[in-house]
């Protein structure tokens, strides 16, 4: 399920007509606001009969628009949040940074301020990463990712930390989700539904016993 | 499943049904097992449950992790297409701009109506439901009891094959002996509040849904169904065989390719078509009701949606069952010299008395669950139990503030995750801050299915402030008239709401729950907007008196005999019970009265 960041996510001919709407931008624009903004979704969602049985993934619908640096944040920021342990594999080995990116690529109101927040939030986090460490967010050792993840974390965030720390919990909401939506998302957390049986039995005893009913 | 085009309907048609869901479908099953010749017009385009449902796909691998969006309002796996509360090119209008004013219009544009992401929740009606006047002095009475329609809930629960348990409990009806299918093993988080609800005057019982646990008894369900007929016999007999049991895994919202659950095509159209007396034209819209010189109805004209095209289909008796709104809408659409206020509307009733469900949740974080031992635990794809209402003598003397009463329906377990599944872990594990990392995973192993909620369901009463009207100006696509909505909830339901509230939070408490949300004052923040359970009804009601109702105890209009309506437009109030099943049981006895007046020659 993992690709690359360095990857392009969009065939020849949607690239070129993507460099030519960024090389017009680009003249009237800071650029440095551009590494935040890849600018207005115009894609069209999948509409009102959508074929329901396709598997469908990521980009498939609607181009993801993460610039590359910010693509190497996010899937950072996906692992510090969900990384592997013995059990379950990262949050990256399971595709949730292309997830995140077709999420905030949505042509839906309901993702827009997602959009905003994340862009934002992703540029914030490269910033105070060169500010504390030197290096961008993707370069530093897990000590120092996890170190600005806490300062969001906290319970009572800086004042001057506010708004990244909504962003972070998004974030976090958002990559638990993707994760846990996975099939090895939903094994590691114990759901292990979704299997056609003959019969059904109820709970187990172990179970009832755990909630006192046997 | 074989449909026709426009250019292939015949000259005549016995009957002219509008819209293939339950109403629709129970009425068309009916008549041509009976011999008619029947044509259902549906708006919406075919659909073919055993290819195009999603059953066993995972959020990740649909758009945004299947999530709500505007294009799918129940979201990307939900069997819904070209339906949802906002259409394009389909709009209502609204006479309040206050949103708690205003009435929200599911449509559901698609063959099977519906049936196809309905919860399969089958409960009966009970004798106080029908005569809420006489019981609370509040509302209208049927014109017909519990008893005029037992006979066919118990046919319909054979036919579409129903879940459950007869409990014997006061105005939650049993059904017949032999007509439940076996209820399923209630789950762990149900059990748990069957034992701990017993505390706060909670009944935890089985709930009765429409999901066979065991394949349908082809062998005698037919003859007790269809008696002297051998031929439906035969025909219900092939469609019964062909249905498999549950096979314990999905949602049933996401529609069911093995034909375990109900909808409309997989119980009523196949077999109908099977008896070669149906045709489906779908794709066509229904725009008005003709009527001959002697203000008899003729037939339907519609749209030909795939053309634009306009036609008219004939028929000796026609049947509305274009889901309550939208028959009325088109009866109002209907005007004519003899009827300048809408069709079967000399009462001035068409349009009044549109009652949805009274709701509210809550849920809680029940930490005995933690850490439970993990099991599957999908089961028939929904709710296995419910808590029926039971505080009748409270409020038979009206000791609530509110008639009628509601059933609260549960809403969670260990279901397969979605993309919120965490949302808000830390406020009900009692962290401070926001989890990540390591101790994230480890946590969420301990708090997944630890959370149980919910929703209640209750009764509506007519109230003069909740109707819909034609909108003066605005037109859909087609140019047709659309409706403008107004809602008023009263006291009784926000009196309701608070006792839902209230009554859930002590039953999750008494299971040792956290509820996170604190208690709200203002209860109109915690209603469900009108429209939004779906279980609108009402809007073309039956009554014993025709200068006050629209229709007769058989849902036929009283101005125009061979008009009938089978959808939840007669309801004259809700009960606390999900329409479905009873919209079925009066559409089929409705059949059954129209054939007879048929053989009567009155129609």
């Amino acid at each position: 399920m993992s690709t690359p960041d360095d990857l392009p996510r969009m065939d020849r001919r949607k690239a070129l007509q993507w460099m030519l709407s960024a090389t017009a931008t680009m003249t009237v624009r800071d650029p440095s606001l551009f590494a935040a903004d890849p600018g207005p979704i115009k894609a069209q969602g999948y509409g009102p009969d959508p074929v329901m049985v396709k598997i469908y993934k990521p980009g498939e619908v609607w181009p993801l628009t993460l610039a590359v640096p910010q693509r190497r944040t996010t899937r950072a920021l996906c692992d510090v949040i969900m990384p592997a342990d013995e059990t379950s594999p990262s949050a990256s080995t399971l595709g949730v940074p292309d997830f995140i990116d077709e999420w905030i690529s949505s042509p839906y109101p309901a993702q827009a301020g997602d959009r905003r927040l994340v862009l934002e939030g992703l540029q914030w986090i490269d910033q105070e990463s060169k500010t504390r460490f030197g290096k961008a967010f993707a370069d530093l050792t897990l000590e120092q990712q996890t170190a600005i993840c806490s300062d969001l974390a906290a319970a009572k965030p800086q004042p001057a930390h506010k708004k990244a720390a909504t962003f972070f919990k998004r974030f976090r909401d958002l990559t638990a989700g993707g994760y846990y939506t996975t099939p090895d998302g939903m094994k590691a957390i114990g759901y292990v539904g979704n299997m056609p049986s003959g019969t059904f039995e109820g709970p187990p005893i172990e179970a009832l016993k755990h909630v006192g009913l046997a | 499943m074989p449909t026709i085009t426009a250019e292939k309907l015949q000259a005549s048609y016995d009957v002219v049904i509008v819209g293939s869901g339950a109403g629709g479908g129970q009425t068309a099953y009916t008549l041509t097992m009976e011999g008619l010749k029947v044509l259902i017009l549906e708006a919406g385009r075919s659909f073919d449950v055993p290819s195009e449902v999603a059953m066993l796909q995972l959020p990740s691998q649909a758009p945004l992790r299947g999530e709500k969006t505007p294009d799918k309002q129940y979201g990307f796996h939900d069997c819904s297409i070209n339906s949802g509360w906002e259409i394009p090119g389909e709009p209502y209008t609204n006479a309040s701009k206050e949103p708690a004013d205003q009435f929200r219009w599911w449509r559901q544009r698609m063959m099977g109506g519906r049936t196809n992401h309905w919860g399969r929740i089958a409960l009966r009606n009970g004798p106080y439901d029908f005569k809420p006047r006489t019981r609370f002095g509040l509302g209208f009475d049927w014109p017909i009891g519990y008893e005029d329609i037992a006979p066919y809930y118990d046919k319909v629960e054979m036919l579409i094959g129903v879940f459950g348990t007869n409990e014997g409990l006061e105005n939650s009806p049993n059904s017949s002996p032999g007509v439940l299918q076996p209820a399923p093993k209630l789950r762990v988080g149900e059990l748990y509040a069957q034992k701990h609800g017993k505390k706060v005057g909670a009944h935890v019982a089985s709930i009765h849904r429409a999901v066979l646990t065991k394949p349908q008894d082809a062998d005698t369900l037919p003859v007790k169904l269809h008696p002297g007929n051998a031929k439906a016999q035969s025909i219900l007999a092939d469609s019964m065989r062909t249905r498999s049991p549950c096979f314990w895994a999905t949602d049933c919202h996401r529609g069911c390719a093995i034909r375990a659950n109900y909808d409309s095509q997989t119980v009523h159209l196949r077999p109908a078509l099977a008896t070669g007396n149906l045709d489906i034209l779908p794709n066509a819209m229904a725009r008005e009701v003709t009527l001959d010189k002697q203000g008899k109805a003729t037939g339907i004209t519609f749209i030909n949606k795939t053309n634009g095209s306009e036609g008219h289909a004939k028929g000796r008796a026609v049947v509305l069952a274009a889901s309550s709104q939208e028959s009325v809408r088109l009866l109002l659409n209907s005007k004519s010299n003899a009827f300048p206020q809408g069709l079967a509307n000399s009462s001035g009733k068409v349009g009044k008395y549109v009652t949805d469900s009274v709701s509210s949740s809550l849920s809680a974080y029940i930490p005995a669950f933690e850490g439970m031992p993990i099991h599957n635990e999908d089961g028939a794809g929904g709710p296995h139990a419910y808590v029926p209402w039971t505080r009748h003598a409270q409020n038979g003397k009206g000791e609530l503030g509110f008639p009628g009463g509601y059933h609260l329906e549960f809403t969670s377990g260990r279901q397969m995750p979605s993309l919120t599944v965490l949302n808000g872990i830390e406020s009900k594990l009692g962290h401070e801050g926001v989890l990540f990392g390591a101790k994230l995973k480890q946590e969420a192993r301990r708090y997944y299915g630890s959370s149980l909620g919910f929703g209640a369901q209750g009764t509506m009463l007519p109230n003069d402030g909740s109707f819909c009207e034609l909108d003066p100006e605005l037109k859909d696509q087609w140019g047709i008239p659309v409706l403008r909505f107004h809602w008023k909830w009263t006291e009784f339901e926000l009196n309701q709401v608070r006792h839902q509230q209230q009554h859930i939070r002590e039953l999750l408490e008494a299971m040792g729950g956290k509820v996170a949300a604190k208690a709200e004052a203002d209860v109109s923040k915690l209603i469900k907007r009108g429209g939004e359970v779906i279980h609108e009804v009402g809007g073309a009601i039956m009554g014993a008196d025709r200068e006050t109702s629209v229709t007769n105890q058989w849902s036929q209009t009283w101005d125009v005999k061979n008009l009938f309506m089978a959808d939840g437009a007669p309801f004259a109030s809700t009960a606390d019970k999900n329409p479905t099943l009873t919209i079925m049981a009066l559409a089929w006895r409705m059949a059954d009265h129209l054939m007879d007046e048929m053989k009567k020659g009155n129609i």
